[in-house]
Parts: C-alpha cells; sequence; structure tokens
C-alpha cells in the first residue's frame, strides 16, 4: 500500500487555466451528456406526447369507468346502502337521490350517456333514461316512488337497480370479462356467456393461429428468396432484391384489392382454372373472403419483412463454410442443415417475430378479404372504437393483445434468447 | 444560423412565412367544414346544395369532408379533447338519436330556423315525422332493398322469402354485415306480419327465430360493410342478389347499365339528414348555409342527380328528370307508390335499446 502511495503524484493535474483535470473532464462529459441528452429530447418528447400519453389514455378507458359515479352522485351513493341480495325495491329516500340526479343532469343531457353506457350491460336501459331525462324533472313533490314508477314500470324492478350499483363505482373490471367472454352479473356474480353469445376468446386463438399460419409461409417463400438474394453476384442480386422491394413500396390497399381481383369468383385464378377444365364453372374455388383469402394476402403483404432480416444475416456468412463442410466429406444437404442453416437462426427470429406482431395487429387487410372467418381480432376492436362505440371494451380487447404480444415476446426470449435476433 | 445571413434564403423564408400567413387570413373570410358519405351522394349535394350557395355568396367556401361513416365516432373524439372542427355533419336518423342524446350536436327549431314551404307550411309540418328528434334536419327518405342479377338468377325474385329461398334461386346473395333490416327481413320470410316484427323480436324466441332463418343461407352469404359494395359484387357476378341503399343500385342499373334489376318488396325506410355539431366555430353561418341547403327547391333538385326521395312533403312534385340521363326521376324513388306497396319503418327506439346485445350476438353468430 505504501508504494501505491508514493507513487502517486503529490501534485493534483491541472489544465493550462489551472482548473484541476479532473473536474474539467467531468464538466466535458456533462456537457457531453447534457447535448447528447439534448439532442435525443425531441424524439424523447415527441414519443411521449404522440404515443405514450394517447396510448397510456386509450387503455385507461379499459378500467375506467365514471359515468354513473359522477351523472347519478347521490343515488350512487345511496345505493351502497342498500342489500341487493334481498330482491327488494331500494328505499324512498334513494329514489328522492335519483329524481334530484336526473334533474340536475337534464339540463345538460348527462342522463342519456348513463343510458348509453348501462345499456351495454341490459337491453332497455337506454330508452329507460332517455324518458327519464324527459320526465322524471316533473315530479316535484314526493313520495318518489311511486311517482318514478308510473313514469316506467322498469324503475319497479330490481334487476334495473343492481345493474346501477353493478357500475356505479368509478373503476370496473366489467369490460375486462366481457373481453374474456364472461360478464360481471349485477350483483357481482361472473358468469361465462352463453354459447351463443361468445366470440373473443375464440377470435384471439384464431389470430394467433391465423398469424402463425402467416408467418410459416413467409418463411417458406421467404428464405428460399432470401439465399438467392444473398448468394447471387451484386449485380443480379440488387435487381432481385428490388424485385422483393417494388410491392413493398406499393400501396397496401393496392395490393389488397389485386388479390381481391385475382382470388374472387369470377376472378383472373378461377377463369383460368374454369379455361383449362381443371373445375367446372359451378364449382369455383372460394379464395376470397374467408381465411384462405387473410392467409394468402397477408402472407404476399408480410413476406418483405421476413426476406429483408434472412438476407441481412445470410450475406453475412461467409460461402466458405458450407465448402469447409463438403470438402470435409458431408453431403451437400447436411452441410447446407447443420453449417448454413444454424447461422441463419437470428435472421428467422428477426423476421419471424417481425412479421407475427405485425399480423397479429393486422386489419385492413383482414377486413377487406376476410370475410367472416378471416377476421382478426383487431378487427373487432375497430368495430367497438368506431361503430359500436364501446370504447371500454375496445381498450380492454386492445390491453390484451399488447399483453399477448409481450408474453409472446418474453416466452420467444425465454426459449431462442432476444440476443439472438439481428434486424439488419 | 449562417444560413439566414444569405439574403436570398431568407427572403424566400420570408416570403413563405407571408404566404402561410396570407393563406389563413384568406380561410377566415368564411370557410364551412361539411361532413358527408362520399362518391355519388356527395356529388349530388356538391351540385344541389353547395355549388349555387357559393354561388350566391361568394365569400363562403364549403369544404367537403368524407368521413360520414365514421361520423359519431370522429364527433365524440372531437368533442372530447374540445376542438370541434365541422361545421355540419350528415347523419343517418339512428345516429342523430344518439348524438342529440349525448348532447354533442344542436336542437334546431325547425320553424324559427329552416325556410317554410313555398305555400307557406311551416317547416316542422313539412317535414312532418321525419323529425325524429330534435336535433335533426331530414334531407332524404332512402331505402336499402334488393337488386338481383337479370341474367344470373334462376328465375327473377318476387318477394323477401325468395331471399331465402335456395331451391328457387341458388347462388350466392350480399346482405350488410349487421343484424339491424337482416332481422327482420328474415322474420317477414319466415311469415311473421309486418305489424308483429318488433313484437316477436322482441322476445328471446323471435330472436332465436331470426337467427335460425338466417342460418338457412348463411353459407351463401357474402356480408358487405360499405355501401359502394353491394353493387360492386353484383356486377363482379360474385352475389346473384345483394341488398343495398336504393340510390346505388340506381347508379349501377341507369348510369352504369349492369344487368341489374331492383325488388322494392319490404324495403327498409330510413331517413338521412343534417346535424350540427355542438361547438362548431361557425355556428351562424352554418346554420345560414342549412336554411337554404333544406328548403323545398333544394332539396327536389338533389333528386336530379341521385334517386333519394326528398324529404319534404313540398318537394315531391318538384322532383324532375335526371340531370344527365334524362329520365323521370319518379319512378325511381324509393317512395314511389309502385315500389312502396310493401315497406317497413325501421324501429328506431327498439334497435336503440337492443342493438349492443344484438350485435354481440350477430358477430358470434358469424363467426
Amino acid at each position: 500500500m505504501a508504494s501505491v502511495e508514493t507513487a502517486q503524484p503529490k501534485e493534483v493535474l491541472t489544465t493550462v487555466d489551472g482548473t484541476p483535470l479532473k473536474v474539467s473532464l467531468a464538466r466535458a462529459l456533462r456537457r457531453e451528456k447534457l447535448r447528447a441528452a439534448l439532442l435525443v429530447a425531441p424524439l424523447f418528447l415527441y414519443i411521449t406526447i404522440t404515443f405514450f400519453f394517447p396510448i397510456g389514455d386509450m387503455l385507461f378507458r379499459g378500467v375506467e369507468d365514471p359515468i354513473v359515479s359522477s351523472n347519478l352522485p347521490n343515488t350512487a351513493k345511496e345505493l351502497q346502502r342498500w342489500d341487493d341480495t334481498t330482491n327488494e325495491l331500494p328505499d324512498e329516500q334513494t329514489f328522492a337521490a335519483l329524481v334530484a340526479d336526473v334533474t340536475a343532469g337534464a339540463k345538460d343531457k348527462l342522463i342519456t350517456r348513463v343510458g348509453k353506457r348501462l345499456n351495454y350491460e341490459k337491453p332497455g336501459m337506454s330508452s329507460l333514461f332517455r324518458k327519464s331525462q324527459r320526465r322524471l324533472p316533473r315530479i316535484e313533490e314526493g313520495p318518489f316512488k311511486e311517482a318514478v314508477i308510473k313514469v316506467d314500470k322498469k324503475w319497479g324492478d330490481v334487476e334495473t337497480w343492481k345493474v346501477i350499483k353493478t357500475f356505479s363505482p368509478p373503476y370496473t373490471s366489467g369490460y375486462f370479462f366481457h373481453a374474456i367472454d364472461m360478464k360481471l352479473e349485477p350483483g357481482g356474480d361472473i358468469r361465462l356467456k352463453g354459447e351463443d353469445e361468445r366470440i373473443y376468446l375464440q377470435l384471439f386463438w384464431k389470430t394467433l393461429y391465423l398469424s402463425g399460419l402467416i408467418t410459416l409461409f413467409t418463411l417458406i417463400l421467404g428464405y428460399p428468396i432470401a439465399y438467392l438474394l444473398a448468394t447471387l453476384p451484386l449485380k443480379t442480386g440488387n435487381v432481385l432484391l428490388m424485385l422483393v422491394l417494388l410491392p413493398f413500396w406499393t400501396s397496401l390497399l393496392v395490393r389488397t384489392t389485386s388479390w381481391i381481383a385475382l382470388l374472387q369468383r369470377e376472378g383472373v385464378i378461377n377463369d383460368l382454372l374454369v379455361a383449362i377444365g381443371f373445375i367446372d364453372t359451378e364449382n369455383r374455388l372460394a379464395m376470397i373472403h374467408n381465411a384462405t383469402g387473410t392467409v394468402v394476402a397477408m402472407t404476399h403483404i408480410l413476406l418483405p419483412f421476413m426476406i429483408l432480416p434472412l438476407y441481412s444475416v445470410m450475406k453475412t456468412i461467409p460461402p466458405s463454410y458450407v465448402r469447409a463442410g463438403i470438402s470435409l466429406g458431408a453431403h451437400p444437404f447436411s452441410a447446407f442443415w447443420k453449417v448454413y442453416a444454424p447461422n441463419t437462426v437470428p435472421g428467422i427470429g428477426a423476421g419471424g417475430i417481425l412479421v407475427f406482431i405485425l399480423a397479429i395487429g393486422y386489419y385492413i387487410t383482414p377486413a377487406l378479404v376476410g370475410g367472416t372467418s378471416g377476421t382478426f381480432i383487431s378487427n373487432l376492436i375497430a368495430y367497438h372504437v368506431s361503430v359500436s362505440l364501446n370504447w371500454g371494451l375496445a381498450a380492454a380487447l386492445g390491453i390484451m393483445l399488447l399483453g399477448l404480444v409481450l408474453v409472446l415476446y418474453i416466452v420467444y426470449d425465454k426459449i431462442v434468447g432476444i440476443d439472438n435476433m439481428k434486424l439488419g | 444560423m449562417k444560413l439566414l445571413h444569405s439574403p436570398k434564403i431568407f427572403a424566400s423564408i420570408t416570403g413563405a412565412a407571408l404566404l402561410v400567413a396570407g393563406g389563413f387570413a384568406a380561410t377566415q373570410a368564411q370557410e364551412l367544414t361539411v361532413v358527408s358519405w362520399g362518391g355519388a351522394y356527395s356529388a349530388s349535394q356538391q351540385k344541389a346544395y353547395h355549388d349555387p350557395y357559393m354561388a350566391a355568396n361568394p365569400g363562403v367556401t364549403i369544404v367537403n369532408d368524407d368521413s360520414a361513416s365514421e361520423g359519431v365516432a370522429k364527433l365524440r373524439a372531437q368533442a372530447e379533447v374540445g376542438n370541434v372542427t365541422w361545421d355540419l355533419l350528415d347523419a343517418i336518423a339512428a345516429d342523430a338519436i344518439t348524438l342529440c342524446d349525448e348532447g354533442l350536436i344542436e336542437e334546431i327549431d325547425h320553424d324559427a330556423m329552416l325556410a317554410a314551404a313555398p305555400d307557406g307550411t311551416p317547416a316542422s309540418q313539412d317535414f312532418g315525422e321525419l323529425i325524429v328528434s330534435p336535433c335533426f334536419v331530414p334531407q332524404i327518405v332512402y331505402s336499402t332493398t334488393f337488386g338481383y342479377r337479370t341474367d344470373l338468377v334462376a328465375s327473377a325474385p318476387t318477394g323477401i322469402a325468395d331471399v331465402f329461398d335456395l331451391n328457387k334461386i341458388p347462388g350466392k346473395r350480399s346482405l350488410e354485415k349487421k343484424p339491424i333490416n337482416n332481422m327482420e327481413w328474415a322474420l317477414l320470410a319466415d311469415g311473421v306480419s309486418a305489424d308483429a316484427v318488433y313484437d316477436v323480436l322482441d322476445t328471446p324466441e323471435g330472436v332465436s327465430q331470426a337467427f335460425a332463418k338466417l342460418d338457412t343461407i348463411k353459407d351463401q352469404v357474402v356480408w358487405w360493410t360499405r355501401g359502394a359494395q353491394p353493387p360492386q359484387l353484383l356486377a363482379d357476378g360474385e352475389v346473384v342478389m345483394a341488398s343495398a341503399y336504393n340510390g346505388r343500385l340506381f347508379s349501377a342499373i341507369e348510369e352504369e347499365k349492369q344487368p341489374i334489376a331492383m325488388m322494392w318488396e319490404w324495403q327498409v325506410f330510413d331517413i338521412d339528414g343534417w346535424v350540427v355539431p355542438v361547438g362548431t366555430p361557425n355556428k351562424d353561418a352554418v346554420l345560414t348555409y342549412l336554411k337554404f341547403a333544406t328548403d323545398t327547391q333544394r332539396l327536389a333538385d338533389q333528386a336530379k342527380y341521385i334517386s333519394y326521395g326528398p324529404a319534404r312533403l313540398s318537394s315531391a312534385p318538384l322532383v324532375g328528370k335526371h340531370d344527365t340521363l334524362g329520365i323521370d326521376m319518379a319512378p325511381h324513388m324509393p317512395t314511389d307508390p309502385n315500389n312502396a306497396k310493401n315497406t317497413l319503418l325501421f324501429n328506431y327506439e327498439w334497435w336503440a335499446d337492443n342493438q349492443d346485445d344484438l350485435n354481440e350476438r350477430f358477430n358470434s353468430w358469424l363467426q
């Protein structure tokens, strides 16, 4: 230790202007870091503002359910006292609170929103609240219970009140149960929906299955092409690469509608098959508006995402490896299989995960060519966003889809290893 | 920063900035964003309403936005962030009821804000019961009905039962991918009387009966989601018959001369009209426009370009010939007595209550 001590210089090293070197270095590094942070800041801000906030906000809707509690605040409070297992109507005080709440909200039409929300849970709530918004404010004095039931006899039904009570907390798990084909019953019970009402689990499964199939097909079709691209002389290889990229630059809609023209009943392929006598005109093949259409069109559309990572990996594999294998006596196939193929695994992993994740969230193509059997879960999310306007359910389905992708990503990481992936 | 010292570049940047500023100043004159359905329908509105209005009011520019098919969702999103950019929205009656319920569109005093009929009948009476919501200004009556390929069907369909009869008319048919209308048609084809349709649908057994009837043709149905699809499917020979909006079928038959004919039995009437979003930046200007665009003559003019019935009683006698084809439009109107022997009026109230449930069941049934 002592020798080390003496080896250290007595004086602190300084720069020309006399500041200690350590301080000066730290300052320079800090400036460097600050500059780096400033350079990254615009992108960081951009992503935060345009990506994380909106997505977070949208996903939050999957659990948030403030409509009943904020528009019928007094009723919700009164209902906390009510025991919904007795099959008796709430007391007079609750009815009075209801009239007060509806009177307060009627002017700004807040009450019909409650009806719209509760109609997701029980048919008939929409008209009940529309009518009540119009007529309950006219009730000026008690007894309120009779007067309210006179407006609509649904108010005399315990089920109506159970639904209101179940959905009066500001947060709900109801949308999530919906998203897995269960139903949060008034009173808090959870049951699996009837067979003719189930839809989402099956659709999640179908989305996974078809996406897997599409990934497999892009691999089978893309692998030889990538191999060809990587092994051809640069000049011809580049021409071929252009051919791979050309459809990539063509509008997605154009490519999808081209497939409709090719595959439909009166389309090019069917016409050709009829013309050569392979099938007769009554038995034209149904290749579109079903799962086949989705798989065919999406395999084509996603093919470049498989070819490019494969190609970039294959280009780095020296041809001498396989030559060495063969010269050591291996059959060309086993040289390929044992030497070349293992080296392409990072490319397969990258291409596979890229295609699979893109496929699982695809929505335009399945909507156009998928018919009923070839639609994905994202089509139903879009449906709930823009048609049924049940944004809570759409958000819950979105969260589940996001969760599913993350889980698959983790599984992939555990089995193949994410470091083992090469995107380019 | 050095670049800015180059006078040439500096000048051009200032120039561009001035141009942009000038552009803003010009648009502030008066620009109305009118949201409608695009295609032939928007074109008919352009010719019948927008062009004459802009000719009479040079300070006003009307900008078309074709996103009416997602009108409710988009307007809701705009209202939620407090930035409503639309001035007028074309909406079907059911959507108008929803939007009015949610307080997203303005209530209209029909008599005070809209023009009276030429004979002085107040607007509210001229539109009559088509005013299904206090926020709604009716524009056209349209119907969802059937078209079939005259050259591909074994025999011409004569009634709704034929749509469900695969023996009489084999081949694919196209229906809209939602329960509305299809449920009603299934029950009518199954022998339920028109008066009783909604009473039957109101029971679980009735719903099952409708689905059972739809089951009989399920694997022969190609489902459509956009109004432009069924005429295309018919023209391509993908299906032999299809439900479609009558105006779309009219263009396929008369303008594109496709071998298609109409089957009007049990056409379902619906109404389409204007609604004014709450929070539009140009409320006064848009109400002035609305008064012009929904007067008796303007509504009758629209029928020159597309075969939808004008919503005013007083417009009906003024409906003339097609603008370019020169054919009489009256026989092509869904309201023409020959076409309207058996019609069903869509029950808004019932569907408002039951659509969430039935959509879910329908989607599940489709899988």
